[in-house]
């Protein structure tokens, strides 16, 4: 990737490689976990597939390992990236709930990911736990009481559905963003003016020799 | 707050994300813990709305829906002019039926709740069928025999009931269901419909019926669930009776 012409300044590293594995692994999961778990609930598709056994099995298997990606490099020594994004992620700067209302959007100085991309990463967090402890109750039904296996089925189903909408959403906001899409796919560096522009307080805080540019900086009203 | 702004917004701000995790957590405990009443409210209260949506697109919410469970790798499929129904073992005259055949018998209609042994129910299914009864009537059960074996066209699907639970006037080989032929997914042309069992002792793709002298256990017996499924009194489970 060319540095920007404009001010010589060279691509910033926004994921590196141990992220990078992380999420591709995870989401080759969830896409296992989405094709095999819409082979199990919805009628038609499981009449196409059949093999209910085997597409189960793969589902739990997939359900089970769904953490491990995310655990291993959160326990490893070259997750320290990984580890500092998961606080920035869990961290809400003050002002930050207020971008979400469209018309203020532009008063709030953003770090490295947004309000949304805070909120999704949140979500899926949460939701993933829920699957995975309704799906295990689903699945060593034996071990719990009997109105639990109908409640975790209850849960599993609408927590689904949610879920459904998350990945979508995160996937349609990826595809419209090409910078940030290719830093994901490619090598994990986003341009420094995509950084001045969608994520300054990051970008203040990698170049902080770098002369503020735009009106981002002073705009900080909660600073 | 007046935060310095050079500081590393790692540590700036609240916590929202872990109180987001929690929430979230909190959501599902509850929805495991309260799930199966309100899975019981939504189908009496929702349930009847969605039957009524055109675009079949309701019907992929969690509410009221069968779900389709298969044993073989495919679907087993049969069409009513291909389909016959054998009735033999400890009988007197074996026979052979066909499915006009069988359409032409003495027809019930029984419209009763389908209640599956891993939670899910569906309100008031319209069944049509010949009462399985009129059946062993006619090939003439003989004196020792003590149980049925059901053998299912997908050549893996087994099911049995005692002759006493068979003869049941709610026990049918049902052809007809809400309204409709019943479909290779629902496990046409004609399947068995308890009706006071789980919807496991309902046997899909009904292909033959053999009297025995004792009780085999079937598919899903042999993989835990009880021999004998009456819906609130097996299998741990207290659910309303269909």
């Amino acid at each position: 990737m060319p540095p920007d012409l404009a001010t010589d300044d060279p691509p910033l590293l926004r994921f590196d490689g141990m992220e990078r594995a992380v999420h591709w692994s995870t989401a080759a999961l969830f896409g296992m976990l989405m094709v095999t778990g819409a082979a199990l609930y919805a009628g038609p598709i499981s009449v196409l597939v059949g093999n209910r056994e085997t597409v189960r099995t793969v589902h739990v298997w997939c359900g089970l390992l769904l953490p491990v990606p995310l655990l291993i490099g959160v326990i490893t020594g070259r997750g320290a990236r990984l580890r500092a994004d998961l606080r920035r992620l869990n961290r809400w700067a003050p002002g930050e709930r207020r971008w979400f209302r469209s018309r203020t959007r532009a008063e709030v100085e953003l770090g490295k990911f947004n309000p949304g991309q805070k909120l999704n990463a949140a979500c899926v967090g949460g939701v993933g736990l829920v699957m995975l402890a309704t799906g295990s109750i689903m699945h060593w039904f034996a071990a719990f009481p009997v109105d639990w296996r109908t409640g975790a089925t209850f849960a599993h189903d609408w927590f689904a559905l949610g879920l459904w909408v998350l990945v979508i959403g995160h996937v349609m906001f990826a595809l419209r963003d090409g910078d940030a899409l290719e830093a994901m796919m490619v090598n994990g560096r986003v341009p420094a003016s995509w950084a001045r522009r969608k994520a300054p307080r990051w970008y203040r805080e990698m170049r902080p020799g770098q002369p503020a540019v735009g009106s981002s900086e002073v705009r900080d009203s909660e600073a | 707050m007046a935060a310095d702004p050079t500081e590393p917004e790692l540590t700036r701000g609240a916590p929202v994300g872990r109180r987001v995790v929690l929430g979230l957590l909190g959501v599902g405990a509850v929805g495991v813990l309260a799930g199966a009443r309100v899975q019981d409210w939504l189908e009496r209260v929702v349930g009847p709305l969605i039957a009524k949506d055109g675009t079949g697109l309701a019907s992929l919410l969690p509410i009221g829906r069968f779900r389709i469970y298969t044993v073989t790798g495919s679907l087993p499929s049969k069409p009513p002019r291909e389909w016959h129904l054998r009735v033999d073992g400890l009988v007197d005259a074996p026979f052979t039926v066909g499915y006009q055949e069988l359409l032409a018998m003495p027809a019930t209609h029984l419209t009763r709740d389908f209640q599956c042994v891993t939670g899910w129910r569906v309100n008031e299914v319209d069944w049509v069928g010949v009462k399985l009864s009129d059946l062993l009537d006619r090939a003439g059960v003989q004196t020792g025999a003590k149980a049925l074996r059901f053998h299912s066209f997908d050549g893996e699907y087994t099911e049995s009931l005692t002759l006493s639970q068979a003869r049941r006037p709610d026990v049918l080989a049902a052809y007809r269901l809400d309204g409709g032929d019943i479909s290779d997914a629902h496990g046409g042309p004609v399947r068995l419909y308890v009706a006071p069992m789980y919807g496991y002792k309902s046997l899909k793709w009904l292909d033959r019926i053999e009297v025995t002298d004792s009780v085999h256990p079937g598919y899903w017996e042999k993989l835990g669930y009880d021999v004998d499924g009456w819906v609130g009194r097996s299998n741990g489970r207290s659910d309303d009776a269909t």
